[in-house]
């Protein structure tokens, strides 16, 4: 028998080659692209599946006959598949192709919320939530009389899980809850909550925006009901997004959007419905997109998703480190559980100075509150400054971010 | 009572000193420095009705109406919008408010800093240039 020798490390050099965008220059420095927590940069390989769909086989989906409405049905399918296979999911029928996480969020609240919830009834979020997982719990609180419970983090912006405990009771219908915080790049412990909600009948939404490229998804080990995420933040096109959901609880919902794709028969005495999932995919949808996410899906499996991991907890290791020997600068939400992302203030600084004065130095950053109001209010900042990591960043850039700080200290000074 | 330099030549003074400048360092230090120098406003005048909000930072300012003129005050809890605010302060008040008005603000552009308009998110400055013109509006409808 031959037993091969694998490599187990990630050559991060390599990997920067097949995204195009790494090598261009911004104020004359070479582009530093610590903004992944907004949006990750795209591999080739989804650039030419984009390119080659428009090139090769642009037709409409499911309906035409023809062999490139054959050729692109199968390969919006075949993204399907993929994804079911990414997260986990026990059947295609539970994925449900949506513009992104925020669509997927307002797609259960309007949804399942108009359907089922109630006066009295109680909807669970934390004070990390995005502010897409905030607004479209209130728009069906109001319309159903239900009420919002929020959990309280600690200073350092973790859940306070004796918290969530108390609060749950049988009122509790739904909990919605963000799986790493965007903000502060804090992991929560989804599947405790989960199994805490379910004991008292309650349904759960994950919202995966910031978790689905940096940590290993499994929905059904985690039992969660729903899990949503966005194509653009791991490393797919911007514009299309997915949803899961058991396939008891999408049965039982009522379509989100009329339209094409979604009927099966229409009359004017009465339409019925398509099958999962396309009962929830009304109208043409962003095939372009779908198809290319297949593309950013296999980018992550081939690189594999452990070896991303070991890569990005050693920049965040190693940023972590370099920050806390800059003085004056204090790191928000310094927990041990935790994704590549570093968020940080700096005395007397304020985080737009910061934002504009490492811009100029080529260094991308997010800076302000991160859409994320409550939780900033929480914590008592006007915002934070926030790097965030890929598997194509480096530890020449962690270099560059801090060279980049002590010279705004030194101007501000 | 001093009549200030008409808007256009103050606006030149500005292109001018700014030309002096040879990197990104020296022009932002330069700012940073003017925001530095700019007055607080008065702790009365930090109150919602005069907030200009941007999605990052705060811009608070004051108009008044004197002998025919327009006066700003304004501040800001982020330093590189202060300093830009200084300047703006430095172009705009003492002016008449249909001078301010027809203002064309190329100067921004010349200066290049027209980004930090272009980012109407994310500062309160374009903002603050539109309530200016707004507020100088607003004192020539009652009599300027």
């Amino acid at each position: 028998m031959q037993t091969a020798s694998i490599d187990r490390t990630l050559d991060v050099y390599e990997i920067r080659k097949q995204f195009p965008i790494l090598f261009r220059e911004v104020k004359g420095r070479p582009l530093v692209y610590l903004d992944n927590a907004a949006t990750s940069q795209k591999p080739r390989a989804v650039l030419d599946a984009l390119d080659g769909y428009y090139k090769g086989y642009n037709a409409n989906i499911h309906r035409g006959i023809h062999t490139l409405a054959e050729e692109a049905t199968a390969a919006f399918e075949a993204t399907r598949e993929m994804v079911r296979r990414f997260i986990g999911a026990s059947s295609t029928e539970e994925i449900i192709f949506t513009r992104g996480t925020t669509e997927g969020i307002n797609l259960v609240a309007s949804s399942w919320g108009r359907t089922y919830l109630k006066p009295g009834d109680e909807i669970i979020l934390s004070n990390l939530e995005h502010h897409s997982n905030i607004v479209p719990w209130q728009m069906i609180a109001q319309e159903t009389g239900a009420a919002i419970k929020v959990i309280p983090v600690t200073d350092d912006g973790a859940l306070i899980m004796d918290a969530y405990v108390k609060l749950l009771s049988p009122k509790t219908k739904f909990v919605s809850i963000v799986h790493v915080s965007n903000a502060l790049g804090v992991i929560n412990p989804v599947e405790e909550i989960i199994q805490k909600a379910h004991a008292v009948g309650a349904i759960v939404l994950v919202d995966g925006a910031q978790s689905s490229v940096h940590l290993d998804i499994d929905v059904q080990a985690l039992d969660a009901d729903f899990f949503a995420f966005s194509g653009h933040k791991v490393y797919g096109p911007t514009g299309v997004g997915v949803l899961y959901g058991k396939k008891a609880l999408l049965e039982a919902m009522p379509p989100y959007q009329g339209g094409g794709e979604m009927i099966r028969e229409v009359a004017f005495s009465g339409t019925s419905y398509n099958e999962l999932p396309y009962k929830f995919e009304a109208g043409t949808p962003n095939i372009a997109d779908v198809v290319a996410l297949k593309y950013a899906l296999d980018f992550i499996t081939d690189t594999h998703k452990s070896l991303i991991r070991t890569h990005e907890d050693d920049l965040l290791k190693y940023v972590t480190e370099q920050l806390k020997s800059i003085e004056g600068l204090r790191i928000v939400g310094d927990v041990p559980d935790k994704v590549s992302v570093i968020s940080f203030v700096m005395k007397d600084i304020h985080p737009q100075d910061i934002g504009i004065l490492l811009d100029n130095q080529g260094i991308a950053v997010r800076t302000g509150h991160h859409c994320t109001q409550p939780l900033m209010k929480r914590l008592g900042l006007p915002g934070t400054s926030r790097a965030s990591f890929a598997v194509y960043n480096t530890r020449e850039e962690v270099d560059a971010l801090v060279r980049g700080l002590l010279k705004v200290k030194k101007m501000m000074s | 009572m001093n009549v200030p330099a008409s808007i256009t030549s103050i606006e030149e003074e500005i292109v001018e000193e700014f030309s002096l400048f040879d990197n990104w360092e020296d022009k932002y230090e330069y700012i940073i420095d003017m925001g530095k120098k700019l007055p607080p406003l008065e702790e009365q005048h930090k109150k919602d009705e005069n907030k200009i909000r941007g999605c990052q930072s705060t811009v608070w300012m004051v108009s008044e109406y004197r002998d025919g003129r327009i006066y700003f005050k304004a501040e800001s809890d982020a330093m590189i919008v202060k300093g830009l605010i200084r300047m703006l302060i430095r172009v705009f008040s003492g002016q008449k408010p249909q001078d301010v008005v027809q203002a064309d603000m190329k100067f921004i552009d010349e200066i290049g800093m027209s980004t930090h308009l272009a980012q109407t998110r994310s500062n309160g400055l374009r903002a603050m240039i539109r309530q200016m013109k707004l507020d100088a509006t607003a004192w020539m409808a009652k009599g300027g």
